[in-house]
């Protein structure tokens, strides 16, 4: 490979991923907006409506807003683990979009242990929030933290699990694979030999990403912000872009493995990216939904919740789908004879 | 010299600055972060060999959980450092002792014959589309069965006697049951009283 070969490599993958990076972020603001939207319907308000025409540009203003206040770095804290913090909890956030194939063909890293990355990269986020918290160098921002590890832990081992379901019936760990196997018709993709793994990774998704009715790692009306009490103006805006960021990519992971990524429902419809982005947005839907609708869970509620009822049932649901891919019943569980 | 040989060099150092780090550092904390690197720097080091399934493993187990709990209970304790630095220079000569027959033994063995650099030739380029997740699905559940077995059951036994050793009941100690929290109905909890409007 030459000079201008590896140079032209070089730019015209730095230029795919700013096509991947810059329409998630604008995704990040408007689905602020969309939230605040949403549950202003559900409470019965009209949200915000003053900024442009109905509120448009509201996420504008507030990240301009965020950009021009002072980052305060309390006194007693580590300085660099208070700075470096809210970049480790969004970087892992973004690098995971790596490897999320959004039709047959646009996926800007093609590897065969998708699947495995996405989970590590996920997992490599909490370390955003544990050092945020213990570098804070504060109690409401320490007990945030202790939480929130706590919490995304318990909740990994249960998404693994629903994932592994996955793995067994696509028989792959490339998630364009993954979304290959679900070919056919609404009936063919996971959701419906997989329903309960489903439940089960969508919910833990919520927790994983501490949002509502799990955040007790915010929790105001306790520890008034948690982990990010400490954080103003851009450094607080990177918590908040990465948490954002992580909601789509649960969506994004709902959509590839249980409701057949850019794949149309009704085979005469032909398929394509527009319908990845649909069911995306039909997913984080139901994130404002829970949000405005569930109180906040207690932490010994989450706790039981994670490790007493999510696990055994994947569990279960595990031996079924084993015991049906060894019979070959179909129509999903003799994927992998063919 | 090539761009993996470049990458190589580059994570290979951060990877001993950071294992450095590790046993510098005075604040546990910090020692736990350094290896946190550590273990990032040496899944790449095994990514550069093409062992993608342990690089990721490593990442997913060592960094996103076992690390996790490490720090978590780290930072709860309350480590006071001086008592720490006092017994130094009694322990030294021992330390020292131990250091030396580790160096020791490491040159012995890096110059032995059988794992002299040449034994080991720089591995053959696989094609992309080698899987070694399957590969090593494979080695594990076909010819090394019964020693994953036996792991595994080794584990197990080591995760019951971690939760007898801990597990306490105390008798004065209030637990919730959830089962009759979730069948408590309306009537039990509420009373609605009906009264006239205060004028």
């Amino acid at each position: 490979m030459g000079f201008f070969e590896g140079l032209w490599l070089v730019t015209w993958t730095v230029i795919k991923i700013l096509l991947i990076v810059v329409p998630l972020l604008l995704s990040v603001a408007y689905l602020t907006y969309a939230e605040r939207k949403v549950i202003g319907a559900i409470q019965v308000r009209k949200g915000p409506n003053r900024v442009g025409f109905a509120g448009l540009l509201q996420p504008i203003a507030d990240v301009i807003k965020l950009l021009t206040k002072e980052v305060l770095v309390p006194t007693n804290s580590n300085r660099f683990l208070f700075l470096i913090a809210p970049i480790l909890s969004l970087a892992p956030a973004f690098a995971a979009w790596a490897v999320i194939p959004f039709s047959d063909t646009k996926v800007l890293a093609d590897v065969n242990a998708g699947l495995l990355y996405v989970l590590a990269l996920t997992s490599i986020g909490v370390y955003g929030v544990i050092i945020a918290g213990w570098a804070s160098n504060s109690k409401y921002a320490f007990l945030g933290a202790m939480r929130s590890a706590a919490q995304i832990v318990s909740y990994e081992i249960a998404m693994g699990f629903a994932l592994v379901g996955v793995l067994m019936v696509s028989g792959s760990l490339n998630l364009g694979d993954i979304v290959r196997a679900q070919e056919g018709s609404i009936f063919h993709w996971f959701w419906l030999p997989l329903f309960p793994l489903f439940i089960v990774y969508f919910i833990s998704g919520v927790a994983e990403t501490n949002r509502a009715p799990f955040d007790v790692a915010e929790g105001e009306s306790e520890i008034v912000a948690g982990f990010h009490v400490d954080y103003s103006g851009m450094a607080f805006a990177l918590f908040f872009l990465a948490e954002y960021a992580n909601m789509i990519m649960i969506a994004a992971l709902a959509v590839i493995m249980f409701l057949g990524g850019w794949l149309s429902p009704i085979p005469f419809i032909p398929d394509g990216i527009g319908w990845f982005f649909v069911k995306t947005g039909f997913m984080l839907f139901f994130f404002l939904w829970f949000r405005a609708t569930f109180p906040r869970y207690r932490y010994d509620q989450i706790m039981r919740l994670g490790w007493k009822v999510f696990i055994p049932v994947t569990i279960l649901w595990l031996t079924v789908e084993a015991v049906a891919i060894l019979l070959e019943i179909g129509p999903w569980f003799d994927v992998r004879a063919a | 010299m090539g761009f993996q040989v470049v990458v190589f060099w580059i994570f290979s150092l951060v990877l001993i600055g950071a294992a450095v780090g590790v046993i510098t550092t005075r604040n546990p904390v910090q020692a736990a972060l350094w290896l946190v690197l550590a273990f990032f720097n040496s899944a790449i080091i095994w990514m550069l060999m093409e062992a993608e399934f342990l690089a990721i493993t490593l990442v997913l187990v060592y960094v996103g959980a076992v690390m996790v709990l490490f720090l978590f209970v780290v930072m709860m304790l309350d480590v006071n450092l001086v008592p720490q630095r006092e017994g130094f220079t009694r322990y030294l000569p021992l330390g020292g002792l131990i250091a030396a027959t580790i160096v020791v033994q490491m040159i012995f063995l890096i110059r032995m014959r059988w794992f002299s650099a040449e034994n080991y030739p720089a591995p053959v380029p696989r094609d992309a589309d080698y899987s070694n997740t399957e590969e090593l699905g494979l080695a594990i559940y076909t010819d090394y069965l019964f020693q994953f077995e036996v792991a595994a059951v080794i584990l197990l036994v080591a995760i019951i006697a971690a939760i007898a050793l801990t597990m306490r009941r105390r008798p004065d100690t209030k637990y919730q049951t959830p089962g009759e929290q979730v069948k408590v109905k309306k009537e039990d909890r509420l009373r609605v009283v009906s009264m006239d409007a205060e004028k």
